[in-house]
Formats: structure tokens, sequence, C-alpha cells
């Protein structure tokens, strides 16, 4: 490592308080477009999933309708 | 060749073929991620004039670079659909724009943070900065018009047009620095002649501009097969993933 104490790695001489938070805004941008379309396409199926069981059961009902 | 082609055109392939490179291409782009900016941060020396700032290159040059090429992908995939009317480069198009915009945001963001102790100022508005923030509007333009049209293939149509339209910007950002007076120094990564970054400073750079392109293509895929899911919600192999993987 090339700072020598973890006080050193934090302050960087005085260029911490610029790099630190470059890193986490970056961060948390990254975290955020990666994780978006996973939720959506979760969302999506469960959503679909729903649907079909509501369908399914519905026309289950109604075959018992007729009999 | 039109077997390719064909099966380009075919959203539940496409699906399936991304979901199997995302895979292994996730966990790639996620090491990588991780070790390039360990790697920028704590093993490499200072810059001899800006001092530490300077590992803000890291995450500020691969941002910009890749922001860049996500255009490139957006606009061509804009045209495919004009010219040929084909379904797939549509939803390319609109899977790249987010990612886009916040890639650009990231490398101007970025470039604020290392602008106040470097230039000592947040923001000027010189020619390298006002394309980037150019864009930033034209990403976010791409998507909100989308959203705007109730009729998705005019939605389609219009972003294309847009994005083609703002390819003007690009070769604006490339020569920015070349062009005008500039607070922004020029590049110094040369694919011609000698590069004036140390290679100590130039493979994790390299490193996390690859993990950049990764991380790019990761969320386009990803984008790309949750708007396959919603266009084609309809049809029977939807209901067949929905019915495997939809439960709590």
């Amino acid at each position: 490592m090339y700072f020598d104490s973890f006080q050193a790695l934090l302050t960087m001489n005085g260029h911490g308080i610029y790099v630190w938070p470059a890193y986490l805004i970056t961060i948390v941008v990254i975290m955020a477009v990666l994780i978006a379309p996973v939720r959506r396409r979760n969302r999506l199926l469960e959503q679909l999933a729903a649907e079909l069981r509501r369908t399914e059961s519905a026309t289950v009902s109604g075959v018992r309708g007729e009999q | 060749m039109w077997t390719l082609f064909h099966k380009l055109g075919s959203p539940p392939w496409l699906y399936a073929i991304a979901g199997a490179i995302l895979r292994w291409l996730v966990p790639i782009t996620l090491v990588a991620l991780v070790g390039g900016m360990v790697w920028g941060v704590l093993f490499t020396a200072p810059d001899f004039r800006q001092g530490n700032s300077y590992r803000i290159i890291y995450i500020h040059v691969p941002a910009a670079v890749v922001a860049l090429a996500g255009y490139y992908v957006m606009a061509i995939a804009g045209a495919i659909s004009l010219i040929w009317r084909m379904k797939m480069a549509d939803v390319v198009m609109k899977a790249a724009a987010p990612v886009g915009a916040a890639l650009t945001f990231i490398a101007l963001l970025t470039g604020a943070i290392w602008g106040k102790p470097t230039w000592g100022t947040w923001w000027v508005w010189d020619a390298r900065i006002t394309s980037m923030l150019i864009l930033l509007f034209l990403y976010l333009g791409v998507v909100a018009l989308y959203e705007a049209f109730d009729n998705k293939e005019a939605a389609g149509k219009a972003c294309a047009v847009l994005s083609l339209v703002g390819m003007v910007n690009i070769p604006i950002i490339y020569k920015s620095v070349d062009w005008w007076y500039s607070l922004h120094q020029p590049a110094s990564i040369k694919f011609s002649g000698e590069s004036t970054i140390d290679p100590s400073m130039l493979y994790p750079l390299l490193l996390m501009i690859a993990a950049f392109y990764a991380l790019f293509t990761c969320c386009l895929l990803m984008n790309m097969r949750a708007e396959l899911l919603q266009r084609e919600s309809r049809t029977q192999w939807v209901k067949k993933i929905a019915g495997k993987e939809g439960r709590r």
C-alpha cells in the first residue's frame, strides 16, 4: 500500500475530502444502475405470475360453475 | 449469416443469450471494478503535481470514455430501428439511454470534485465540460421523450431522430480540448504515439476503462431483458418464465 497509515489514507494530505466522496457517489450510482433493471424485471414477473394465477383460478371456477 | 440475423430479431433467443452472458459477465465486472478501484486508490503513487486528488482519474476517465462509447451504441441502434424497422434495435436504444446518463453524470460530478483542488473551481463553462453537460441532456432527453409518448412506435422514432441529431455533439466533445482554449487537459492516452502517463498509473486506468465497458454491457443487457419481458408480456414464452420465476 502507498499510504503509511489508515489516517494518511483517509486524509490523503488534504485531498481525502475530494477523493472519497467522488468514489462514494460513483459506487452509489453504479449500484443504482445495476439494481434498477433487476427490480424492474422481478416486479414485472411477479405481476405476470399473479395475473396468470388469477386467470387460472377464474377458468377453474368457471368450469365448476357450469357443472 | 441470415440465421444469426433472424435470431437477433427473436426476443426469446435474445433474452436467453443475454441471460447466459450476464451470468459470467456480472461477477467479472464487479471484481474488475473493485480491483481497479483498490489498485488506483491504495497502490499507486500520487501525481507529482496534483498530489492525491488525481486518484479521481480512475473513475472520471473511464466513466467519460464509456459515456461517449455508449452514445454510439444508442445512436447506431436508433439508426437501425429507423431504417430497417428492427424492433430489437429499438430495445437496445431504449436500454442504453439511462446507463449512458448515469455514466455521464459520474463523469461530470467527479470532474467537478476533481476541479476544485486542481483548478480552484467546481465548474467552468468551457467547451469540454459544457459539451459533456449537453451529452447528459441528450441521454435524459431520450429517456424522457420515450416516456412522453403513449404510442411506443412513435416514441421510438422520435428518440432515434433525437439521438442521431445529437451525434453532432460527439466530435465536439472529442475535439473540444484541441479546438478551444480549455481548463481541461488534452488526452494523456493516445492510440498513436507515446502516452503521457506513467505505466504504473496507466495499467490500473486501463483496467478501470475495461471494467466500465463491462459495466455498460451488463446494464445494457439487463435493461434489454426487462424491456423484452414487458413488450412480450402477452406471449407464451414470457408467461412460462413468469410461471417459473414470478413467485415470491
